[in-house]
């Protein structure tokens, strides 16, 4: 069986919709920024299925790079504010942290 | 004496009264005595008014005195010019004379009352009134302008509505009063257009001024119509005043009052007053005018003499007798006879003083009987009173001897050389004729009341002759009636010095046209004059006066003694049975004793159109302009009903559903706007799951 893009995209799809799955069930808020870097990486398998199949080079690839560069970024600066709001409200829960609506 | 002298005493004469007025009322509750200041003070006011005439007689025989102050300064008044009202004293032969005789019967009403009116509860005031009373009349006397002549006037009113009404408790007096004011009132209004004519043409009320402006031939708008009018006008208030047709009505309820206050009243002041005022304007009165006084007079000499014929009430009989002499007197002065109308005033206010206090002393002794046909042979038992009373009954009925006789014959010869000169032949026979009812009327009244059997024997067995305070007034006014007064010449009052020489010749200031033929200026008449008036009576008139007297005396005495007669054989004899008489004559008869249904004609005419135009104007008060009123509060009310169930029900209506259906929508709202960061993600993936649905390209 050969393996095709439809493949690939099958199973992207399954990991964005992991993704979502996991940010909006999870409580924690460590656990919805997981939810987030599994949505990143099935837009990476995304990137680097089009690269393969498609005809554009190594533009996917370099995509997929800067997107894991980005989600580092992303994932320190979201432990950070994750830290903090465990400062303000003693937890990471956020069903309970709602002061938006206020 | 001096003019400064005649003018203080003549000021002291006006304001004793007064000054008595305001002792004995404010004491009189305090000093039970206090009426003695009031007949005090009167009678100093009697020896000062006695003083005047005897000064102005030597020392002013031929001048007059006129005092005045300025009142009110109006200033520089835009469009007429300056106004200035004095008021002022005028002392001429004619108000010497009248304070006189205004005093002298003032005097003896209140020496009369003393007794009459012992035991009434308000006794002081009573006092006090009757000098209020002489008062508002000396002011009248002494006035120089009409203004004062008004405001006196007024105070007269008002003085004879408290002494007419003075018995209050009774309805029938109050009444008496109230009609008096009121019928007074509308003369009094045709007297103020006149005075304010006046006052509008010459911007002045006093006398001398006004009829010296007339004289340069100055008229109220330019015309003698107005003057005319202007007469008329003024005249009215003489009719109100001294009763004459047609306001003639009060005088006979007046009665009411107490019958000292009828002496007074009806004899020389109110009535006077009236009389003394077209003295006063006698020389603006053009021919016209003069006629219409004339036809007022005639008539009210007429009327009320035929109603006193049938009349029971002995001071209703004097009453009616009263207008009709006042007929006689206005009557002589519209034809002209001025002189004989003022001489007939003062004779008349003696004489008929008299005949009213001696009323009342027939009354008190009665115990307040007025009934005629309740008297009868009083002559036994109150012999003063009947000699009296029988002089002054003379006396009117005008019998030689007696100043009625001297002042009657004038007015008749007056009004008969008037007819012979002008044609209007209807006033001397209306003259004769009154005359001859005068004395039938009179002499009744004598013969039931003192002559023949007592009717009622119990009333009869207590009468009793009056006292002195009672006695003296009677005895003092019946001697006054007698012809020695006046004239030395019992026949002709020429011959004295009361007509030719106290009373002088009237002064007209009417243009020439608008004067009566005989009234006009002419040279020897002029020359005659010992002072130059600027006008006199023209030698024609003088002339028919001279060719009147003969026929005037002997007609008029033939009038009194065949109406005398005729009463002696109706009553003394009784050789014509009166009832029978009546009964025959009943139209006639019931005519008369009704008072030809004047206060019934009244009643149905001017008291019912009143009523009827007040009802008239209530009924529209009270449908229309209330109905328009409550109209208009009713649809105001419906419609701010309407405008509150609007406002309530659509406006708020609609600002409620804005406001429920932003609450609903913002209730639905709410749900999605938890503040959780997880269901805005469910959202937005919900939205972009629904947004490819919708885009779907592919």
């Amino acid at each position: 069986m050969e393996v095709t893009l439809t493949h690939f995209l099958i199973v992207s799809t399954l990991l964005f919709c992991l993704g979502i799955y996991g940010i909006v069930t999870r409580k924690n808020a460590i656990m919805v920024l997981m939810g987030i870097e599994l949505i990143l990486n099935a837009s990476n398998i995304n990137f680097i299925a089009f690269s393969r199949f498609g005809n554009f080079g190594l533009q996917g690839q370099l995509f997929a790079l800067f997107v894991i560069v980005l989600a580092a970024a992303e994932a320190a600066i979201a432990l950070a504010i994750v830290l903090n709001v465990y400062k303000t409200f003693v937890n990471v829960n956020v069903d309970e942290i709602d002061a938006l609506r206020d | 004496m001096s003019e400064n002298l005649l003018i203080n005493i003549s000021v002291i004469i006006l304001f004793l009264p007064l000054l008595g007025f305001v002792v004995t009322l404010f004491l009189g509750k305090k000093v039970p005595k206090i009426f003695v200041f009031e007949i005090l003070v009167m009678f100093t006011g009697l020896v000062l008014a006695f003083i005047l005439l005897v000064g102005k007689l030597t020392s002013f025989a031929d001048s007059r005195i006129i005092a005045e102050f300025k009142w009110i300064d109006m200033g520089n008044v835009p469009v007429i010019g300056s106004i200035n009202i004095y008021l002022g004293i005028l002392i001429d032969d004619i108000s010497a004379l009248m304070i006189v005789v205004v005093f002298i019967v003032s005097f003896l009403v209140h020496f009369f009352s003393m007794d009459y009116m012992k035991g009434d509860i308000r006794y002081n005031r009573y006092f006090a009134y009757l000098g209020l009373f002489t008062f508002s009349m000396s002011g009248i006397v002494l006035t120089h302008n009409m203004l004062m002549m008004y405001i006196f006037w007024e105070l007269v009113g008002i003085s004879s509505y408290l002494l007419i009404g003075f018995w209050y408790e009774k309805k029938s007096a109050s009444d008496a009063g109230k009609k008096a004011f009121i019928v007074n009132r509308i003369g009094d209004l045709g007297m103020l257009a006149g005075l304010l004519m006046l006052f509008v043409t010459y911007n002045s009320f006093s006398f001398p001024e006004i009829f010296g402006e007339i004289a340069k031939g100055n008229l109220p708008f330019n015309s003698e119509f107005w003057l005319t009018v202007t007469g008329i006008l003024i005249f009215c208030g003489a009719i109100g005043k001294s009763a004459q047709f047609p306001l003639h009505v009060w005088l006979p309820d007046a009665m009411e009052g107490p019958t000292p206050v009828s002496a007074l009243i009806h004899a020389a002041t109110m009535v006077a007053a009236g009389v003394y005022l077209v003295v006063r304007i006698f020389g603006i009165l053009t021919a016209d005018a003069m006629l219409v006084i004339a036809i007022i007079g005639a008539l009210s000499a007429f009327i009320p003499a035929t109603i006193a014929l049938t009349q029971n009430d002995i001071k209703r009989v004097l009453a009616y007798s009263t207008i009709s002499q006042l007929g006689y007197m206005v009557m002589a002065l519209g034809v002209g006879a001025y002189k004989f109308a003022f001489f007939h005033l003062i004779t008349h206010a003696f004489f008929k003083a008299c005949l009213f206090l001696g009323s009342g002393s027939v009354i008190h002794a009665m115990h307040h009987e007025q009934d005629i046909r309740n008297m009868g042979g009083l002559r036994k038992k109150m012999p003063i009173t009947y000699a009296t009373f029988l002089i002054s009954s003379i006396a009117i009925s005008g019998i030689p001897l007696t100043s009625g006789f001297l002042s009657k014959d004038g007015i008749l010869s007056g009004s008969y050389a008037f007819a012979s000169l002008t044609g209007h032949w209807l006033f001397p026979f209306v003259g004769f004729l009154v005359a001859m009812m005068t004395a039938f009327y009179m002499f009744r009244l004598v013969i039931i009341t003192f002559h023949g059997e007592p009717r009622n024997k119990e009333k009869y067995d207590h009468a009793h002759e009056s006292k002195f305070a009672m006695a003296m007034p009677l005895i003092v006014l019946s001697v006054l009636s007698l012809f020695i007064w006046y004239t030395p010449n019992p026949l002709s009052p020429d011959a004295g010095w009361f007509y030719s020489e106290w009373i002088k010749d009237p002064v007209i200031y009417t243009p020439e046209n608008s004067r009566w033929d005989f009234m006009k200026t002419d040279e020897a008449s002029i020359s005659n004059s010992a002072e130059q008036h600027p006008v006199m009576y023209s030698e024609m008139y003088t002339e028919a006066l001279h060719h009147a007297h003969t026929p005037g005396v002997v007609l008029s005495l033939l009038m009194a003694i065949s109406g005398i007669l005729l009463a002696f054989v109706m009553y003394q004899w009784k050789k014509i049975n009166a009832d029978t008489l009546a009964e025959k004559l009943k139209p006639l008869y019931n005519f008369s004793y009704n008072k030809w249904y004047f206060d019934e004609l009244y009643d149905k005419t001017f008291v019912a159109g009143t009523l009827g135009l007040s009802q008239l104007v209530d009924w529209f008060d009270r449908v229309i302009v209330d109905g328009i009123v409550n109209g208009s509060a009713t649809v105001t009310k419906a419609v701010s009903a309407f405008t509150g169930k609007f406002d309530n029900i659509v406006v708020d209506g609609l600002v409620n559903f804005m406001a429920y259906l932003s609450a609903f929508i913002g209730l639905i709202f709410r749900r999605f706007q938890t503040g959780k960061v997880q269901t805005y993600i469910i959202m937005v993936i919900f939205s972009i799951v629904i947004l490819l649905f919708i885009f779907n390209r592919f």
